[in-house]
């Protein structure tokens, strides 16, 4: 098993900690880890892709998936695929798409891993239609420090199945799962785009036409004030058809090619992205947005990760890195969202990475991030000033409104907000302490946040 | 844990009698930490230090201790940082702010008493800082704050003894902030300039004083982006930068 000291982070580059990064490749190592761990604990890891500090554990051991028995397999009668925690949802789409099947859910990002997906009960663009990826898992492996390894799923254990989904890793590491995948005809994506005037028309495009797409996001300019705020790029889209392709495509549908990935350089200055490069990247990107398109063919990389195809855009915030931020507020609450698109514009909080959009129906994990209504990701330069009281000010409207903030995403808030805005904790904590009774299983995140 | 915009959650105090200490962990309870020991000498019998914590209860701190600290007694140091630990836990933050100034002619009258504020205010802050360094490598993270001085930045005729010992302190700390380099753990040196306290109350203000308070706020700042160094008031490192290359003719004929 390979073992180094390493400096982690999540993917927003902030507050690195030292921990022994060890490489399990199988269930029976991974649970020696565990019961090897001292009282630093250990947490699995994937690719690093939460942007806080859900993967790192200082002065623990910190799991890294990427070996554990690589590798999965497709049951086409079923409609399920069996992957290894390790296997990234990159190489899931390589490997299945050919053969007519798409992932259930897939996050902006295809670098993440199954286990990880679990972990954070990810969401994508078709929540609104799909649920999260919890809602596909038929069943999972998980070593638990109390109970060594075991199945579980929705009619197996579910308490413990659905204290892992969404859980943080913080119920055991999970080492291997089934779940559905989606039929597919095509590798395209047919699009509709929409540009939207200001906040009000976005909300109400998305309202009324969410429901007859199954993947839908919306792009907003948070730094477009007064009339404008609030304005958008609609994207909603269908996997096409093999009639929807151009001719030339249709002998081969299934081609699935995501272009080469360009690389950020490995430096950037402080400040790079500030309100006026930032203002002037939104204007443009509006501005060449079509006012309305019907029916664009896209490849399905470039409709689900366009991110993806800059290695290492997290290095474009400089050297002190971003922080994200994401909530969900319930249907019925836009004016709370209202409140706070006014005030991210109203401070010129530099943001070209907001993204909108309608969650359908929550699973029952009590620590799951999403449930009926809207959400919004905004990225933000860690360095910029006030920060720390701009967000916690927001943390604040979110409760009001009964809404809550995404862990996988956080990086910053306090512990006392985040357990406000999971009224389950308590009954998901009654799970954790049965899998894991003596606390082994530890992240900065669980530490910082008291989970 | 010390969170991605430089708030923490728990601190301790190095000095808990220490003005600029108790405006630095006040400022840092402000901005969010909850868990707080002060280490000071005789905890019970200081008023000083009851009405810290009373501050920082009243700033939100839930849970505030004061536990006994004798800078002077280097043997007793890890079993101080020992403690500290058992009462908070991991230490997101250590403020090392203990110190005693005195004056030169003092000094020069009796060796003994010269001797003794530098055990205070060089050889303590070893002991101590390499107490609190094995911890925050064992925890792999957290960050080690050193009051030093702009009077040890380029020790002065007029308190060389105190400037001997915070120029020794400065280069101890930059040496353990280098050691501690991808453990995880960090130093931060802060240098301050004149600031107006009760222990500074008989010295008479140098050009650009500071407050504790601001004091606080540049540590504050330099926790958040993550600083190694910062100067209170900032101006003060370009004026040192041309101080430090004076002509020692000259410098020794500077007023104070």
């Amino acid at each position: 098993m390979r073992m180094e000291r390493r400096l982690l982070t999540g993917w927003g580059r902030t507050a690195p900690t030292l921990a022994t990064v060890a490489r399990p490749r199988t269930a029976e190592e991974a649970a020696l880890l565990l019961r090897q761990a001292g009282e630093r604990g250990a947490i699995a890891r994937g690719l690093g892709r939460s942007y806080g500090d859900a993967a790192q554990s200082a002065g623990g051991i910190v799991i890294d998936c990427a070996d554990l028995a690589p590798g999965f397999r497709l049951d086409p009668a079923a409609a399920t695929v069996t992957a290894a925690a390790g296997t990234s949802l990159a190489e899931l789409m390589r490997a299945l798409l050919p053969r007519g099947y798409f992932v259930p859910v897939t996050p902006g990002t295809r670098n993440v891993t199954v286990g990880g997906a679990i972990g954070a009960d990810i969401h994508g663009k078709n929540h609104h239609a799909d649920s999260s990826f919890g809602a596909h898992v038929r069943s999972l492996r998980i070593v638990t420090p109390g109970g060594g390894l075991r199945t579980v799923g929705p009619d197996r254990d579910p308490d413990l199945f659905w204290a892992t989904v969404g859980g943080m890793g913080l119920t055991g590491v999970i080492t291997e799962a089934t779940f559905g995948v989606v039929p597919v005809s095509t590798a395209r994506m047919r699009v509709d785009t929409d540009r939207t005037p200001d906040l009000d028309a976005t909300l109400d495009l998305m309202s009324t036409t969410d429901h007859r797409y199954r993947h839908t996001v919306c792009w907003v300019d948070l730094l477009a004030r007064g009339a404008s705020l609030g304005r958008g790029v609609l994207t909603r889209a269908h996997h096409a058809e093999v009639a929807d392709l151009p001719r030339s495509a249709r002998r081969d549908p299934l081609r699935y090619a995501p272009a080469g990935r360009a690389a950020a350089p490995p430096w950037a200055p402080p400040h790079l992205l500030n309100r006026w490069s930032v203002r002037a990247f939104n204007a443009a990107y509006y501005a060449k947005a079509p006012r309305a398109r019907r029916g664009e063919i896209q490849g399905a990389a470039s409709f689900f990760h366009p991110l993806d195809a800059v290695a290492g855009w997290n290095r474009l915030y400089g050297p002190r890195g971003l922080v994200q931020y994401q909530f969900v507020v319930p249907f019925g609450e836009e004016d709370a969202l209202r409140r706070i698109v006014g005030r991210l514009a109203a401070e010129g909080a530099a943001s070209f990475l907001a993204v909108l959009k309608r969650f359908g129906a929550a699973t029952p994990a009590p620590l799951s991030f999403p449930m009926p209504g809207w959400t919004l990701a905004l990225d933000l330069p860690a360095e910029l000033p006030g920060l720390a009281r701009l967000l916690n000010a927001l943390d604040e409207q979110v409760l009001g409104a009964g809404g809550r903030i995404y862990l996988a995403k956080d990086s910053r808030a306090a512990a006392d907000a985040v357990h406000a805005m999971y009224p389950r904790l308590a009954e998901w904590h009654a799970v954790r302490t049965r899998a894991d009774p003596a606390g082994v299983l530890t992240s900065d995140l669980s530490r910082r946040l008291m989970l | 844990m010390r969170n991605a915009v430089g708030a923490v959650h728990t601190v301790l105090l190095l000095g808990g009698r220490s003005e600029i200490g108790a405006a630095i962990v006040r400022r840092l309870v402000r901005d969010g930490a909850r868990s707080v020991v002060l280490a000071a000498r005789d905890p019970e019998n200081s008023l000083a230090l009851r009405s810290t914590v009373r501050a920082l209860r009243e700033a939100g701190a839930t849970e505030v201790a004061a536990i006994g600290f004798d800078a002077a007694d280097p043997a007793s140091h890890a079993a101080t940082v020992a403690e500290a630990v058992a009462r908070v836990g991991d230490l997101d933050v250590v403020v090392d702010a203990f110190g005693v100034l005195g004056d030169q002619a003092g000094y020069d009258a009796d060796p003994v008493a010269a001797a003794e504020s530098v055990t205070v205010n060089m050889t303590g802050h070893v002991s101590a800082g390499l107490a609190v360094a094995a911890r925050l490598r064992e925890q792999g993270h957290g960050t080690l704050v050193v009051l030093s001085s702009t009077a040890g930045a380029r020790v002065r005729r007029a308190n060389f003894v105190y400037g001997a010992a915070k120029a020794g302190l400065d280069g101890f700390a930059q040496g353990l902030g280098d050691s501690l380099a991808g453990s995880g753990a960090r130093v931060l040196i802060v240098r301050p300039g004149y600031v107006r306290t009760q222990m500074s109350a008989g010295v008479d203000p140098a050009p650009f004083p500071a407050t504790a308070r601001q004091v606080a706020d540049a540590v504050a700042e330099g926790l958040r982006v993550g600083a190694s160094v910062v100067w209170v008031p900032r101006k003060l490192r370009y004026l040192f930068a041309g101080l430090r290359v004076l002509p020692r003719a000259v410098w020794r004929r500077l007023p104070r």
